[in-house]
Protein backbone atom coordinates (compact mmCIF):
# COMPACT_ATOMS: atom_id res chain seq x y z
CA UNK A 1 0.00 0.00 0.00
CA UNK A 2 1.28 3.53 -1.03
CA UNK A 3 1.47 5.85 2.34
CA UNK A 4 -2.02 7.08 3.03
CA UNK A 5 -2.39 10.54 4.43
CA UNK A 6 -3.58 9.92 8.13
CA UNK A 7 -7.30 10.32 8.12
CA UNK A 8 -7.89 11.13 4.39
CA UNK A 9 -10.42 9.27 2.31
CA UNK A 10 -9.89 5.94 0.79
CA UNK A 11 -11.57 6.74 -2.59
CA UNK A 12 -11.46 10.62 -3.47
CA UNK A 13 -13.49 12.34 -6.25
CA UNK A 14 -12.63 15.41 -7.54
CA UNK A 15 -14.34 17.65 -10.19
CA UNK A 16 -14.80 14.12 -11.92
CA UNK A 17 -16.78 14.31 -15.24
CA UNK A 18 -17.21 11.65 -17.68
CA UNK A 19 -18.66 11.74 -21.05
CA UNK A 20 -19.42 9.28 -24.06
CA UNK A 21 -17.21 9.12 -26.87
CA UNK A 22 -20.28 10.78 -28.85
CA UNK A 23 -20.22 13.70 -26.22
CA UNK A 24 -23.39 12.40 -24.18
CA UNK A 25 -22.61 13.76 -20.26
CA UNK A 26 -22.76 10.70 -17.82
CA UNK A 27 -21.33 12.19 -14.90
CA UNK A 28 -20.82 15.87 -14.15
CA UNK A 29 -18.79 17.70 -11.57
CA UNK A 30 -18.52 14.56 -8.79
CA UNK A 31 -16.98 15.66 -5.34
CA UNK A 32 -16.93 12.42 -3.25
CA UNK A 33 -15.01 11.15 -0.59
CA UNK A 34 -15.54 7.42 0.62
CA UNK A 35 -13.64 7.11 4.25
CA UNK A 36 -11.89 3.68 5.50
CA UNK A 37 -14.41 1.17 7.11
CA UNK A 38 -17.40 2.74 5.50
CA UNK A 39 -20.40 1.61 3.35
CA UNK A 40 -20.99 4.49 0.91
CA UNK A 41 -24.31 3.24 -0.78
CA UNK A 42 -24.93 5.48 -4.59
CA UNK A 43 -28.62 5.36 -4.45
CA UNK A 44 -30.14 6.70 -7.93
CA UNK A 45 -32.42 5.71 -10.87
CA UNK A 46 -31.32 3.94 -13.57
CA UNK A 47 -29.11 6.34 -16.07
CA UNK A 48 -28.39 8.38 -12.53
CA UNK A 49 -24.97 8.10 -13.08
CA UNK A 50 -24.16 5.66 -10.12
CA UNK A 51 -22.64 2.14 -11.81
CA UNK A 52 -20.70 4.84 -13.63
CA UNK A 53 -19.25 6.21 -10.73
CA UNK A 54 -18.74 3.07 -9.49
CA UNK A 55 -16.35 1.89 -12.42
CA UNK A 56 -14.60 4.56 -12.22
CA UNK A 57 -12.82 3.48 -9.11
CA UNK A 58 -11.28 0.86 -10.49
CA UNK A 59 -10.62 2.10 -13.79
CA UNK A 60 -13.22 -0.16 -15.72
CA UNK A 61 -13.56 3.60 -16.96
CA UNK A 62 -11.26 6.45 -17.15
CA UNK A 63 -12.60 10.18 -16.27
CA UNK A 64 -12.80 12.51 -19.12
CA UNK A 65 -12.06 15.47 -16.71
CA UNK A 66 -11.36 15.70 -13.07
CA UNK A 67 -9.69 13.04 -10.91
CA UNK A 68 -9.81 9.84 -9.19
CA UNK A 69 -7.40 8.73 -5.94
CA UNK A 70 -7.66 5.39 -4.27
CA UNK A 71 -5.54 5.41 -1.19
CA UNK A 72 -4.09 8.65 -1.96
CA UNK A 73 -2.49 7.64 -5.67
CA UNK A 74 -4.63 8.59 -8.70
CA UNK A 75 -5.97 5.72 -10.59
CA UNK A 76 -5.13 6.49 -13.78
CA UNK A 77 -1.05 6.89 -12.96
CA UNK A 78 -1.24 3.16 -11.32
CA UNK A 79 -0.99 -0.15 -12.98
CA UNK A 80 -4.45 -0.98 -13.79
CA UNK A 81 -4.23 -4.29 -13.08
CA UNK A 82 -2.71 -3.91 -9.57
CA UNK A 83 -5.38 -1.53 -8.88
CA UNK A 84 -8.33 -3.82 -10.10
CA UNK A 85 -6.52 -7.03 -8.32
CA UNK A 86 -6.82 -4.83 -4.74
CA UNK A 87 -10.45 -4.06 -5.05
CA UNK A 88 -13.38 -6.72 -5.17
CA UNK A 89 -15.73 -6.51 -7.27
CA UNK A 90 -19.42 -8.07 -7.11
CA UNK A 91 -21.88 -7.19 -9.94
CA UNK A 92 -25.19 -8.39 -10.51
CA UNK A 93 -25.33 -10.49 -12.91
CA UNK A 94 -22.47 -12.11 -11.02
CA UNK A 95 -20.70 -12.79 -13.66
CA UNK A 96 -19.07 -16.19 -12.29
CA UNK A 97 -17.17 -18.13 -15.00
CA UNK A 98 -19.60 -20.54 -16.00
CA UNK A 99 -16.84 -23.27 -17.48
CA UNK A 100 -14.93 -23.16 -13.98
CA UNK A 101 -16.16 -24.91 -10.41
CA UNK A 102 -16.94 -22.88 -7.40
CA UNK A 103 -13.81 -23.45 -5.92
CA UNK A 104 -11.99 -22.19 -9.55
CA UNK A 105 -14.30 -18.99 -9.59
CA UNK A 106 -13.42 -18.40 -5.97
CA UNK A 107 -9.64 -18.87 -6.19
CA UNK A 108 -9.24 -16.85 -9.13
CA UNK A 109 -7.46 -14.09 -8.05
CA UNK A 110 -5.04 -15.63 -5.25
CA UNK A 111 -4.47 -18.25 -8.86
CA UNK A 112 -3.36 -15.73 -10.77
CA UNK A 113 -1.26 -13.87 -8.11
CA UNK A 114 0.69 -17.16 -8.18
CA UNK A 115 -0.41 -17.87 -4.29
CA UNK A 116 0.48 -22.20 -4.06
CA UNK A 117 -2.45 -24.24 -4.16
CA UNK A 118 -2.88 -25.35 -0.84
CA UNK A 119 -3.06 -21.57 0.38
CA UNK A 120 -5.83 -21.07 -2.19
CA UNK A 121 -7.52 -24.26 -1.28
CA UNK A 122 -7.71 -23.06 2.60
CA UNK A 123 -8.09 -19.75 1.67
CA UNK A 124 -11.35 -20.90 -0.62
CA UNK A 125 -13.05 -23.06 2.48
CA UNK A 126 -12.25 -20.28 4.77
CA UNK A 127 -14.22 -18.20 2.34
CA UNK A 128 -17.38 -20.41 1.87
CA UNK A 129 -17.67 -20.51 5.73
CA UNK A 130 -17.75 -16.60 5.83
CA UNK A 131 -20.64 -16.62 3.01
CA UNK A 132 -22.22 -20.03 4.78
CA UNK A 133 -21.91 -22.12 2.36
CA UNK A 134 -21.27 -25.73 2.35
CA UNK A 135 -17.99 -26.60 1.49
CA UNK A 136 -19.93 -29.58 -0.55
CA UNK A 137 -20.90 -27.26 -3.64
CA UNK A 138 -17.30 -26.15 -3.76
CA UNK A 139 -16.78 -28.81 -6.86
CA UNK A 140 -19.96 -27.80 -8.42
CA UNK A 141 -20.18 -25.42 -11.76
CA UNK A 142 -22.14 -22.19 -11.28
CA UNK A 143 -25.52 -23.48 -13.22
CA UNK A 144 -25.68 -26.08 -10.57
CA UNK A 145 -26.58 -23.28 -8.10
CA UNK A 146 -29.48 -21.34 -6.70
CA UNK A 147 -29.65 -17.77 -7.32
CA UNK A 148 -28.91 -17.33 -3.65
CA UNK A 149 -25.82 -19.58 -3.77
CA UNK A 150 -24.65 -17.93 -7.14
CA UNK A 151 -24.37 -14.30 -5.22
CA UNK A 152 -22.96 -15.75 -2.12
CA UNK A 153 -19.87 -17.14 -4.69
CA UNK A 154 -19.72 -13.79 -6.15
CA UNK A 155 -19.19 -12.20 -3.02
CA UNK A 156 -17.10 -15.01 -1.42
CA UNK A 157 -15.00 -14.36 -5.05
CA UNK A 158 -14.35 -10.82 -4.17
CA UNK A 159 -13.12 -11.42 -1.12
CA UNK A 160 -10.96 -13.74 -2.08
CA UNK A 161 -7.73 -12.13 -1.92
CA UNK A 162 -8.62 -9.75 0.94
CA UNK A 163 -9.08 -6.43 -0.62
CA UNK A 164 -9.49 -3.59 1.69
CA UNK A 165 -12.57 -2.15 -0.92
CA UNK A 166 -15.51 -3.57 -1.96
CA UNK A 167 -17.14 -2.18 -4.91
CA UNK A 168 -20.77 -3.92 -5.24
CA UNK A 169 -23.06 -2.97 -8.14
CA UNK A 170 -26.84 -4.08 -7.06
CA UNK A 171 -25.57 -7.71 -5.91
CA UNK A 172 -28.76 -8.24 -4.50
CA UNK A 173 -30.54 -7.32 -7.60
CA UNK A 174 -31.39 -10.09 -8.90
CA UNK A 175 -32.87 -12.66 -5.98
CA UNK A 176 -35.97 -12.99 -4.28
CA UNK A 177 -37.26 -10.98 -1.67
CA UNK A 178 -36.54 -13.53 0.82
CA UNK A 179 -33.13 -14.49 -0.30
CA UNK A 180 -32.30 -10.69 -0.48
CA UNK A 181 -33.09 -10.08 3.29
CA UNK A 182 -30.93 -13.27 4.02
CA UNK A 183 -28.60 -11.66 2.06
CA UNK A 184 -28.66 -8.45 3.37
CA UNK A 185 -28.51 -9.58 6.90
CA UNK A 186 -25.33 -11.33 6.39
CA UNK A 187 -24.00 -8.01 4.51
CA UNK A 188 -24.22 -6.24 7.54
CA UNK A 189 -22.37 -8.92 10.15
CA UNK A 190 -19.99 -9.49 7.72
CA UNK A 191 -19.21 -6.30 7.01
CA UNK A 192 -19.04 -5.66 11.06
CA UNK A 193 -16.16 -8.67 11.07
CA UNK A 194 -14.55 -7.56 8.08
CA UNK A 195 -14.84 -3.70 8.43
CA UNK A 196 -13.77 -3.14 4.53
CA UNK A 197 -14.40 0.00 2.41
CA UNK A 198 -17.61 -0.77 0.31
CA UNK A 199 -19.35 1.34 -2.41
CA UNK A 200 -22.81 -0.05 -2.72
CA UNK A 201 -24.61 0.60 -5.63
CA UNK A 202 -28.64 0.19 -5.54
CA UNK A 203 -31.98 1.77 -6.48
CA UNK A 204 -33.50 0.63 -3.79
CA UNK A 205 -34.19 3.07 -0.49
CA UNK A 206 -34.78 0.28 1.83
CA UNK A 207 -31.70 -0.80 1.27
CA UNK A 208 -29.52 1.86 0.78
CA UNK A 209 -31.39 2.53 4.13
CA UNK A 210 -30.22 -0.97 5.96
CA UNK A 211 -26.29 -1.13 4.54
CA UNK A 212 -25.39 2.28 3.92
CA UNK A 213 -23.54 4.23 6.89
CA UNK A 214 -24.37 6.92 4.47
CA UNK A 215 -26.26 7.66 1.33
CA UNK A 216 -25.03 9.01 -2.11
CA UNK A 217 -28.19 10.27 -4.05
CA UNK A 218 -27.09 11.08 -7.71
CA UNK A 219 -29.75 12.41 -10.45
CA UNK A 220 -29.28 12.48 -13.78
CA UNK A 221 -25.30 12.17 -13.55
CA UNK A 222 -25.10 14.47 -10.50
CA UNK A 223 -24.33 13.75 -6.81
CA UNK A 224 -27.54 15.98 -5.31
CA UNK A 225 -26.76 15.24 -1.61
CA UNK A 226 -24.82 12.45 0.96
CA UNK A 227 -26.76 11.79 4.21
CA UNK A 228 -26.78 9.76 6.61
CA UNK A 229 -29.31 7.04 6.77
CA UNK A 230 -31.73 8.97 9.58
CA UNK A 231 -31.32 12.48 8.14
CA UNK A 232 -32.10 10.77 4.29
CA UNK A 233 -35.53 10.14 6.20
CA UNK A 234 -36.30 13.93 7.63
CA UNK A 235 -34.34 15.09 4.58
CA UNK A 236 -36.34 18.46 3.08
CA UNK A 237 -34.19 18.22 -0.37
CA UNK A 238 -37.26 17.48 -2.70
CA UNK A 239 -35.91 14.29 -4.33
CA UNK A 240 -34.90 12.29 -1.10
CA UNK A 241 -38.27 13.34 0.14
CA UNK A 242 -39.75 12.31 -3.28
CA UNK A 243 -37.80 8.79 -2.69
CA UNK A 244 -38.97 8.55 0.80
CA UNK A 245 -42.51 8.94 0.03
CA UNK A 246 -42.18 6.49 -2.92
CA UNK A 247 -40.85 3.56 -0.68
CA UNK A 248 -43.98 4.40 1.57
CA UNK A 249 -44.47 3.33 5.37
CA UNK A 250 -42.74 1.81 7.84
CA UNK A 251 -38.70 3.04 6.68
CA UNK A 252 -37.85 4.55 10.06
CA UNK A 253 -37.16 0.82 11.59
CA UNK A 254 -35.11 -0.21 7.89
CA UNK A 255 -32.64 2.67 8.74
CA UNK A 256 -29.49 1.95 9.71
CA UNK A 257 -28.35 2.70 13.23
CA UNK A 258 -25.32 0.31 12.96
CA UNK A 259 -22.28 1.74 14.95
CA UNK A 260 -19.96 1.07 11.35
CA UNK B 1 -21.15 -55.61 -57.96
CA UNK B 2 -19.28 -54.64 -60.34
CA UNK B 3 -18.30 -51.89 -57.87
CA UNK B 4 -17.20 -54.05 -55.04
CA UNK B 5 -14.80 -56.38 -57.40
CA UNK B 6 -13.71 -53.51 -58.76
CA UNK B 7 -13.21 -51.67 -54.86
CA UNK B 8 -11.25 -55.56 -53.88
CA UNK B 9 -9.13 -55.49 -56.60
CA UNK B 10 -7.99 -51.95 -56.06
CA UNK B 11 -8.45 -51.35 -52.86
CA UNK B 12 -4.36 -50.71 -52.14
CA UNK B 13 -4.92 -47.63 -54.70
CA UNK B 14 -7.45 -46.93 -53.18
CA UNK B 15 -6.27 -46.27 -49.71
CA UNK B 16 -3.25 -44.15 -50.89
CA UNK B 17 -5.08 -42.04 -52.63
CA UNK B 18 -7.81 -41.77 -49.48
CA UNK B 19 -4.47 -41.11 -47.41
CA UNK B 20 -3.23 -38.56 -49.35
CA UNK B 21 -6.69 -36.96 -49.53
CA UNK B 22 -6.69 -37.12 -45.29
CA UNK B 23 -3.13 -35.51 -45.66
CA UNK B 24 -4.19 -32.62 -48.19
CA UNK B 25 -7.34 -31.53 -46.06
CA UNK B 26 -5.86 -32.34 -42.48
CA UNK B 27 -2.37 -29.31 -43.32
CA UNK B 28 -4.59 -27.06 -44.69
CA UNK B 29 -7.48 -27.40 -41.95
CA UNK B 30 -4.40 -27.10 -39.47
CA UNK B 31 -3.39 -23.84 -40.99
CA UNK B 32 -6.85 -22.57 -41.73
CA UNK B 33 -6.64 -23.09 -37.58
CA UNK B 34 -4.03 -21.67 -36.83
CA UNK B 35 -4.39 -18.36 -39.22
CA UNK B 36 -8.10 -18.13 -38.76
CA UNK B 37 -8.29 -17.95 -34.89
CA UNK B 38 -5.96 -15.60 -34.04
CA UNK B 39 -8.10 -13.47 -36.82
CA UNK B 40 -10.81 -14.29 -35.44
CA UNK B 41 -9.54 -13.00 -32.07
CA UNK B 42 -8.38 -9.72 -33.18
CA UNK B 43 -11.94 -9.17 -35.26
CA UNK B 44 -13.57 -9.46 -32.30
CA UNK B 45 -11.39 -7.31 -30.06
CA UNK B 46 -10.98 -4.47 -32.53
CA UNK B 47 -13.65 -3.74 -34.52
CA UNK B 48 -11.97 -1.96 -36.89
CA UNK B 49 -10.08 -5.21 -38.18
CA UNK B 50 -13.37 -6.97 -38.80
CA UNK B 51 -14.43 -6.06 -41.93
CA UNK B 52 -11.29 -6.37 -44.30
CA UNK B 53 -10.62 -9.57 -42.40
CA UNK B 54 -14.22 -10.93 -42.49
CA UNK B 55 -14.64 -9.21 -45.86
CA UNK B 56 -11.08 -10.42 -47.66
CA UNK B 57 -12.26 -13.87 -46.28
CA UNK B 58 -15.68 -13.65 -48.00
CA UNK B 59 -14.12 -12.66 -51.37
CA UNK B 60 -11.84 -15.55 -51.22
CA UNK B 61 -14.77 -17.84 -50.75
CA UNK B 62 -16.69 -16.21 -53.76
CA UNK B 63 -13.51 -17.23 -56.48
CA UNK B 64 -14.13 -20.39 -58.22
CA UNK B 65 -12.12 -23.41 -56.91
CA UNK B 66 -10.81 -23.89 -60.07
CA UNK B 67 -9.88 -20.73 -61.02
CA UNK B 68 -8.15 -19.82 -57.63
CA UNK B 69 -5.89 -23.02 -57.95
CA UNK B 70 -4.83 -21.20 -61.46
CA UNK B 71 -4.50 -17.95 -59.77
CA UNK B 72 -1.62 -19.45 -56.85
CA UNK B 73 0.14 -21.47 -60.26
CA UNK B 74 2.17 -18.55 -60.92
CA UNK B 75 3.53 -18.21 -57.50
CA UNK B 76 7.16 -18.76 -56.63
CA UNK B 77 7.56 -21.32 -54.13
CA UNK B 78 3.39 -22.49 -53.86
CA UNK B 79 3.68 -23.28 -57.41
CA UNK B 80 6.51 -25.41 -57.68
CA UNK B 81 4.51 -28.38 -56.36
CA UNK B 82 0.88 -29.02 -57.22
CA UNK B 83 0.11 -30.56 -53.40
CA UNK B 84 1.51 -26.78 -52.18
CA UNK B 85 -0.89 -25.29 -54.25
CA UNK B 86 -3.54 -27.35 -53.37
CA UNK B 87 -2.92 -27.13 -49.21
CA UNK B 88 -2.92 -23.42 -49.62
CA UNK B 89 -6.15 -23.00 -51.70
CA UNK B 90 -7.87 -25.49 -49.52
CA UNK B 91 -6.44 -23.16 -46.17
CA UNK B 92 -7.79 -20.32 -47.78
CA UNK B 93 -11.09 -21.82 -48.75
CA UNK B 94 -11.49 -23.02 -44.72
CA UNK B 95 -10.64 -19.65 -43.40
CA UNK B 96 -13.99 -18.31 -43.76
CA UNK B 97 -16.10 -20.55 -41.18
CA UNK B 98 -12.99 -20.44 -38.42
CA UNK B 99 -12.66 -16.82 -38.40
CA UNK B 100 -16.29 -16.31 -38.87
CA UNK B 101 -17.11 -18.96 -35.87
CA UNK B 102 -13.81 -17.49 -33.38
CA UNK B 103 -15.58 -13.74 -34.15
CA UNK B 104 -19.44 -15.19 -33.08
CA UNK B 105 -18.37 -17.65 -30.35
CA UNK B 106 -16.14 -14.99 -28.28
CA UNK B 107 -18.98 -12.52 -29.15
CA UNK B 108 -21.82 -15.11 -27.31
CA UNK B 109 -19.63 -14.87 -24.23
CA UNK B 110 -22.09 -13.11 -21.71
CA UNK B 111 -21.30 -9.64 -20.93
CA UNK B 112 -20.81 -10.14 -17.37
CA UNK B 113 -18.82 -12.45 -17.56
CA UNK B 114 -16.13 -10.80 -19.67
CA UNK B 115 -16.35 -7.47 -17.09
CA UNK B 116 -16.56 -9.46 -14.24
CA UNK B 117 -13.15 -11.01 -15.21
CA UNK B 118 -11.52 -7.24 -16.69
CA UNK B 119 -13.09 -5.88 -13.09
CA UNK B 120 -11.12 -8.33 -11.11
CA UNK B 121 -7.76 -7.57 -12.64
CA UNK B 122 -7.41 -10.33 -15.56
CA UNK B 123 -4.98 -9.31 -18.28
CA UNK B 124 -6.24 -9.14 -21.52
CA UNK B 125 -4.42 -12.34 -22.66
CA UNK B 126 -6.09 -14.41 -19.31
CA UNK B 127 -9.09 -12.83 -20.59
CA UNK B 128 -8.72 -14.51 -24.15
CA UNK B 129 -7.69 -17.48 -23.00
CA UNK B 130 -8.85 -18.66 -19.60
CA UNK B 131 -12.39 -16.97 -20.15
CA UNK B 132 -13.30 -16.46 -24.32
CA UNK B 133 -11.57 -19.44 -26.08
CA UNK B 134 -13.34 -21.72 -23.29
CA UNK B 135 -16.49 -20.53 -23.88
CA UNK B 136 -16.56 -19.84 -27.35
CA UNK B 137 -14.77 -23.85 -28.22
CA UNK B 138 -17.75 -25.04 -29.36
CA UNK B 139 -18.81 -22.64 -31.66
CA UNK B 140 -15.32 -22.60 -32.85
CA UNK B 141 -15.05 -25.91 -33.49
CA UNK B 142 -18.36 -26.18 -35.12
CA UNK B 143 -16.57 -23.79 -38.06
CA UNK B 144 -13.97 -26.32 -38.19
CA UNK B 145 -16.18 -28.70 -38.84
CA UNK B 146 -17.70 -26.49 -41.60
CA UNK B 147 -14.34 -26.22 -43.26
CA UNK B 148 -12.98 -29.97 -42.97
CA UNK B 149 -16.37 -31.09 -44.81
CA UNK B 150 -16.02 -28.94 -47.40
CA UNK B 151 -12.57 -29.17 -47.93
CA UNK B 152 -13.06 -32.92 -48.03
CA UNK B 153 -15.05 -32.57 -51.61
CA UNK B 154 -12.78 -29.44 -52.81
CA UNK B 155 -10.07 -31.22 -52.39
CA UNK B 156 -11.27 -33.58 -55.15
CA UNK B 157 -10.64 -30.62 -57.47
CA UNK B 158 -6.86 -30.63 -56.53
CA UNK B 159 -6.55 -33.88 -58.74
CA UNK B 160 -6.75 -31.49 -61.66
CA UNK B 161 -3.66 -29.78 -61.06
CA UNK B 162 -2.10 -33.09 -60.08
CA UNK B 163 -2.25 -32.85 -56.52
CA UNK B 164 -3.40 -36.77 -56.07
CA UNK B 165 -6.09 -36.98 -53.79
CA UNK B 166 -9.67 -39.53 -54.50
CA UNK B 167 -9.70 -36.98 -57.10
CA UNK B 168 -7.88 -38.81 -59.68
CA UNK B 169 -10.50 -41.45 -59.80
CA UNK B 170 -12.72 -39.04 -60.44
CA UNK B 171 -11.16 -37.84 -63.09
CA UNK B 172 -10.19 -40.75 -64.34
CA UNK B 173 -13.64 -41.96 -64.39
CA UNK B 174 -14.95 -38.80 -66.01
CA UNK B 175 -12.41 -39.07 -68.99
CA UNK B 176 -12.96 -42.83 -69.11
CA UNK B 177 -16.26 -42.78 -68.97
CA UNK B 178 -16.06 -44.95 -66.05
CA UNK B 179 -18.57 -45.13 -63.24
CA UNK B 180 -16.16 -47.66 -61.27
CA UNK B 181 -13.63 -45.37 -60.94
CA UNK B 182 -15.67 -41.99 -60.53
CA UNK B 183 -17.26 -44.11 -57.23
CA UNK B 184 -13.83 -45.38 -56.09
CA UNK B 185 -13.53 -41.63 -55.53
CA UNK B 186 -16.85 -40.35 -54.70
CA UNK B 187 -17.28 -42.91 -52.12
CA UNK B 188 -14.71 -42.91 -50.07
CA UNK B 189 -14.71 -39.13 -50.04
CA UNK B 190 -18.17 -39.23 -48.91
CA UNK B 191 -16.86 -41.99 -46.18
CA UNK B 192 -14.71 -39.22 -44.65
CA UNK B 193 -16.83 -36.15 -44.74
CA UNK B 194 -19.24 -37.88 -43.18
CA UNK B 195 -17.23 -39.06 -40.37
CA UNK B 196 -15.40 -36.05 -40.05
CA UNK B 197 -18.33 -34.61 -39.68
CA UNK B 198 -19.85 -36.96 -36.97
CA UNK B 199 -15.83 -36.99 -34.90
CA UNK B 200 -16.24 -33.33 -34.73
CA UNK B 201 -20.03 -32.98 -34.14
CA UNK B 202 -19.60 -35.44 -31.07
CA UNK B 203 -16.09 -33.21 -29.55
CA UNK B 204 -18.20 -30.14 -30.02
CA UNK B 205 -21.09 -31.22 -27.84
CA UNK B 206 -19.17 -32.47 -25.69
CA UNK B 207 -17.33 -28.82 -25.49
CA UNK B 208 -20.01 -27.20 -24.89
CA UNK B 209 -19.82 -24.66 -21.95
CA UNK B 210 -23.35 -25.43 -19.44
Amino acid sequence: METIPANGPVIDFRDVVYTLPNGQPLLQNLNLQVQGGETLVLLGRSGSGKTTTLKLINRLLTPSGGEVRVNGALTAENDVIRLRRSIGYVIQDVGLFPHFTVERNIGLVPRIEGWPAERIQLRVEELLQLVRLDSQIASRYPHQLSGGQRQRVGVARALAADPAILLMDEPFGAVDAITRDQLQREFLSLQQRLNKTVVFVTHDLREALRLGSRIALMEAGRLVTVLSPQDFLRSSDPLAAAYVQAFGEGLDSAANRGTS
Amino acid sequence: MNVFYFFLQHHEEILDLTLEHLWLVGISTLLAVLIGIPLGIVSAHWPVWNKPILGTANIIQTVPSLALFGFLLPVPWIGARADRLAILALTLYALLPVIRNTYTGIRGVDPSVVEAGRGMGLTDRQLVFQVELPLAVSVILSGVRVAVVVSVGLATIAAAIGAGGLGEFIFRGLAMVNNELILAGAIPAAILALSADFGLGWLERRLRPR
